[in-house]
């Protein structure tokens, strides 16, 4: 049979990471030929600085050598210009540089054309010496510039302009920066940064004209350029110029094809042209939806959607990105996002004053951050020195979280408070290769750069995937995407606007809540059929997430689906390292019995369990339990199962109180009893723990719980969305209240808000934040009636709730695990 | 020659789970039984760190390790890139709704492991 033959014109990164998604979804669909105008292979074009400044090498920034091409049986003819395509005949005309002609028919052709820089209209453009900045081979010409003259200026004090000024100058040049408008790097950075920018380039020997016109260029008697001449008559001398005002997406070929171009070529969801649906186009060439992007991260994303279309999937969807800045100039930290400039003293004429800014500036330390707050969410943020929290800035923008109950605790990050397992590291730059990242997984700085450069990862996806880095619980996440950024050059972080569930589907947590409360999909497969799910039968990430939002939303209705559970869930046990589980009775605010124990002490011997602990949730652990055994450990033992092993209440905490305590002021003990006999058996996004201390001396430790209790004389305090965790969290003071039930009441109310607003996986912690802290008191404190409707729902759903360790039909608990076949 | 030995039913298996089947010598061969009724064997060891892959989610034709979540090809074993390893895989027959063994394979294969 014969392969349909797909044409790229344009071998740079977008393209071609497009063709390598493509090869891992349908390896023998295609027939495949790509043309690039370049001598060489597809390489790192965001590292031409560091080629440049000597700090890589050429050969270390190809990232697909020509073996590659050769292996995946891809027919690549470089130095090859494509000058004509006939959309008729369907055919492609080429033009190779000894001036030979090729001609390519195509079933499929990708456009993946770049931009070309745009070159300042002056007399003396086309001189000897004068360059833009966009190929290897202009680097190449610059290192060379820079071997034999002295003089140079770059015109243009943006991203690109500034890292050739920097390159230029460790290569020895005397390099001026010629900039038109007020400040360095105007479209990134407020006037503030850009002025300690161009402070700190300064003190490094780069000189700036500012504001400065320039007018045309001056030869010598060789014809090459000479002086940069001013429109105030003032000039410069040069012998080398480069010319960094900017980029235009590359449309020239496909306005000779009569495809509908509008700064980039038009291209729709699905990355075709829409002109012609037989052609794509992808990359900085491309114009989706008003925007070509130039920076890498969205253009994975806009290849990854093409490779599925083109593998007749058309499963994908390309939304849109949101972008960030970061400057790679070795040294020198900087970081910018959204709505930098805000409009505080509507300083834009027609916008109104609606923007707050919170700005800290230590020009001693040279550290300069702004962050613009609109309406209570963050939408833009501009880092000078210190960027360490730019990743956590960029994601709380892009979620257009609530700030207003962080706002005190924004400008100093997240980065550094209470983070553990890799040392209090969070500079990644000054890390020695041997320091350990990820403290989950053993990961080291040097085995994170190691797989970026050898197997070049471009994402935080792919460094988790290689790596494990970051992959487990997510607190090293920042300094990972540091590391990305420095090893691969550029900026990685910026993302799709909403982050689907899993693979098996584009849709988002709050989506498949959404559907499933108001579409009523009681089952697992209503819900994939519904949602037009890409696999039959979901994942293990997205099958969990579904039964609990199924169960959750519609208790007494939807049925459990066990097999969508992980197995400690299915076998009410924890599974070890060696494939036994731990067993954890529940012990009711955690007090015991003599009997109790004697039974428990029975059983260890009888069934010879190896190790016998005391949690830290006041309870008892058997551990090392063989999965046979577990129906009659939890029969001998007669205690309730302590859902140690689920998303669901597992302990409630208590101190002594005030029946023994001779500092106690409330009854903590029975309070936790009577919470935990209230609550136990109730499944939750996350696993949810309690504690209630009998006064402020707090012997509980109830500060770090997803509801923490605090008895004093006048009633209870109440704190919520603690956590003790990854990274440690204090509970915030959430309300005062009188009794004990007015405690199970409200605790009651925030825990079925939890259930029913909270993604899977989701912290108490993690979603009061998302929600915001003032969002969850509008529903429990202020709004009486819904909060009695919410403890009502509870009760409800808890209502005849079955023990899974004695009533196993009612559990849907799977007997036959516990038993093996036999030959 | 294959020695075929009846273990089960297909139905004794659950829908996209697994049993395990001991045996007198050597480890437990996990037997898996996906969504579309089609049943694999594999030994219940994952190549990783020798997870019982008997105990993890089942979807599609893979199975994910309880353990770090290994995603195993039920078909041959084989861990999905970028994790590299392999489960030792075991022959499978089906006929009238009986799962079965091939007797020479459960004696001989991934005992020593």
């Amino acid at each position: 049979m014969n392969k349909m033959k797909l044409v790229m014109v344009g071998n740079g990164m977008a393209g071609v990471r497009t063709l390598e998604e493509l090869l891992k979804l349908a390896p023998d669909l295609f027939d495949i030929t790509v043309f690039g105008s370049e001598i060489h292979p597809n390489y790192n074009r965001i590292l031409l600085s560091p080629v440049l400044a000597g700090e890589q090498t050429l050969d270390e920034i190809i990232l697909n050598p020509l073996t590659w091409y050769k292996d995946n049986g891809i027919t690549l003819h470089t130095g090859c210009t494509v000058t004509q395509v006939d959309r008729v005949k369907r055919e492609v005309h080429a033009q190779n540089l000894d001036g030979t002609q090729v001609v390519k028919p195509y079933d499929r052709l990708l456009l993946a054309t770049g931009s070309n820089p745009f070159m300042l209209p002056i007399p003396g453009k086309d001189l000897k010496g004068v360059l833009a900045y966009r190929d290897i081979a202009d680097t190449q010409a610059m290192i060379d510039a820079a071997k034999q003259y002295k003089e140079a200026v770059v015109i243009g004090g943006g991203l690109l302009g500034l890292e050739a000024a920097n390159g230029l100058m460790k290569r020895g040049m005397q390099v001026t920066v010629v900039h038109g408008a007020e400040w360095l790097m105007e479209r990134q950075l407020d006037k503030v940064a850009g002025g300690l920018l161009q402070e700190s380039l300064e003190e490094r020997g780069m000189k700036f004209l500012m504001r400065a016109q320039t007018q045309e260029l001056k030869a010598d008697a060789d014809g090459r350029v000479s002086a940069v001449c001013f429109k105030d008559g003032s000039h410069v001398n040069a012998q080398l110029v480069v010319m960094a005002v900017g980029i235009r997406p590359n449309t020239a070929l496909a306005e000779s094809m009569r495809l509908h171009c509008d700064r980039g070529i038009v291209v729709s969801d699905t990355l075709q042209t829409v002109t012609d649906p037989r052609i794509y186009a992808v990359g900085e060439c491309a114009s989706h939806r008003g925007i070509a992007y130039g920076l890498v991260a969205p253009l994975f994303e806009q290849g990854k959607v093409l490779a599925t279309h083109l593998a007749q999937m058309g499963i994908g969807r390309y939304t849109g990105s949101l972008t960030s800045t970061k400057l790679k100039v070795t040294g020198i930290d900087l970081f910018s996002a959204g709505d930098f400039m805000g409009n505080n003293g509507a300083a834009t004429p027609g916008l109104a004053d609606d923007t707050e800014e919170i700005i800290l500036s230590d020009p001693h330390d040279g550290v300069y951050k702004k962050l613009v707050i609109r309406n209570d969410q963050l939408v833009g943020a501009c880092l000078f020195g210190d960027t360490v929290d730019g990743s956590w800035y960029f994601k709380l923008l892009r979620e257009g979280r609530n700030v207003a109950d962080i706002r005190d605790k924004l400008m100093f990050g997240e980065s550094n408070i209470g983070d553990v397992g890799h040392e209090g590291h969070s500079k990644a730059a000054s890390m020695p290769n041997d320091a350990e990242v990820c403290g989950c997984n053993g990961v080291t700085k040097g085995a994170i750069c190691k797989a970026i450069q050898e197997k070049g990862l471009f994402t935080l996806d792919e460094v988790r995937k290689q790596t494990k880095a970051s992959a487990s619980c997510g607190s090293c996440t920042g300094l990972v995407e540091q590391i990305l950024m420095f090893t691969a050059g550029g900026d990685y972080s910026a993302t799709p606007k909403k982050k689907a569930v899993c693979g098996c589907t584009d849709h988002s947590h709050q989506e498949v809540r959404d559907a499933i409360r108001d579409e009523k999909l009681l089952t697992q497969s209503a819900v994939f059929k519904f949602l037009n799910w890409r696999t039959e039968d979901g994942c293990p990430t997205c099958r969990p997430a579904i039964n609990y939002y199924r169960l959750s939303s519609w208790p007494k209705e939807a049925q459990d689906d066990t097999q969508s559970r992980y197995i400690n869930e299915r076998s009410h046990a924890n599974i070890q390292k060696d494939g036994t589980y731990s067993v954890i009775p529940r012990m009711w605010g955690g007090e015991t019995t003599a009997d109790e124990l004697r039974r428990i002490a029975d059983v260890v011997d009888k069934y010879k369990i190896p190790t016998v602990k005391v949690t830290g949730g006041q309870r008892i652990d058997l551990l090392g339990v063989k999965k046979e055994d577990l129906v009659n450990v939890w029969k001998d033992i007669g205690m309730p199962s302590g859902h140690a092993y689920a998303k669901a209440l597992r302990t409630v905490k208590t101190c002594v109180g005030s029946e023994w305590c001779r500092m106690g002021t409330q009854d903590s003990t029975q309070m936790g009893k009577d919470l935990e006999r209230a609550m136990w058996r109730m499944y939750a996004p996350h696993k949810v723990k309690f504690a209630v201390s009998g006064c402020p001396r707090n012997c509980a430790e109830a500060g770090i719980k997803d509801v923490g209790i605090i008895g004093v004389d006048s009633g209870w305090e109440m704190y919520i969305a603690g956590n003790g965790g990854i990274k440690t969290e204090v509970a915030e003071f959430f309300t005062k209240v009188k009794t004990s039930e007015e405690v199970m009441e409200y605790t009651g109310a925030f825990m079925q808000l939890y259930r029913e607003e909270g993604w899977y996986l989701e912290r108490t912690v993690h979603y009061v934040k998302r929600v915001g802290m003032d969002y969850v008191k509008k529903m429990i404190l202020e709004d009486e009636a819904g909060r009695k409707a919410l403890w009502a729902k509870l009760q409800f759903a808890l209502e005849g709730e079955p023990d899974p360790w004695f009533e196993f039909d009612k559990a849907g608990v799977d007997t036959r695990q516990f038993k093996a076949l036999s030959v | 020659m294959a020695n075929w030995k009846v273990i089960c039913k297909v139905e004794d298996i659950p829908a996209m789970g697994a049993r395990r089947v001991a045996r007198k010598n050597g480890p437990e061969i996990a037997i898996f039984r996906t969504l579309g009724d089609k049943v694999f064997a594999l030994l219940d060891k994952c190549p990783h760190k020798g997870g019982p892959l008997s105990q993890g989610i089942v979807y599609g034709e893979s199975v994910a390790c309880p353990l770090h979540n290994w995603q195993i090809k039920l078909v041959d074993g084989e861990a999905q890139a970028p994790d590299v390893g392999c489960a030792t895989k075991f022959s499978v027959r089906v006929e009238n709704g009986d799962v079965a063994l091939d007797f020479e394979e459960v004696n001989t294969l991934g005992i020593a492991a």
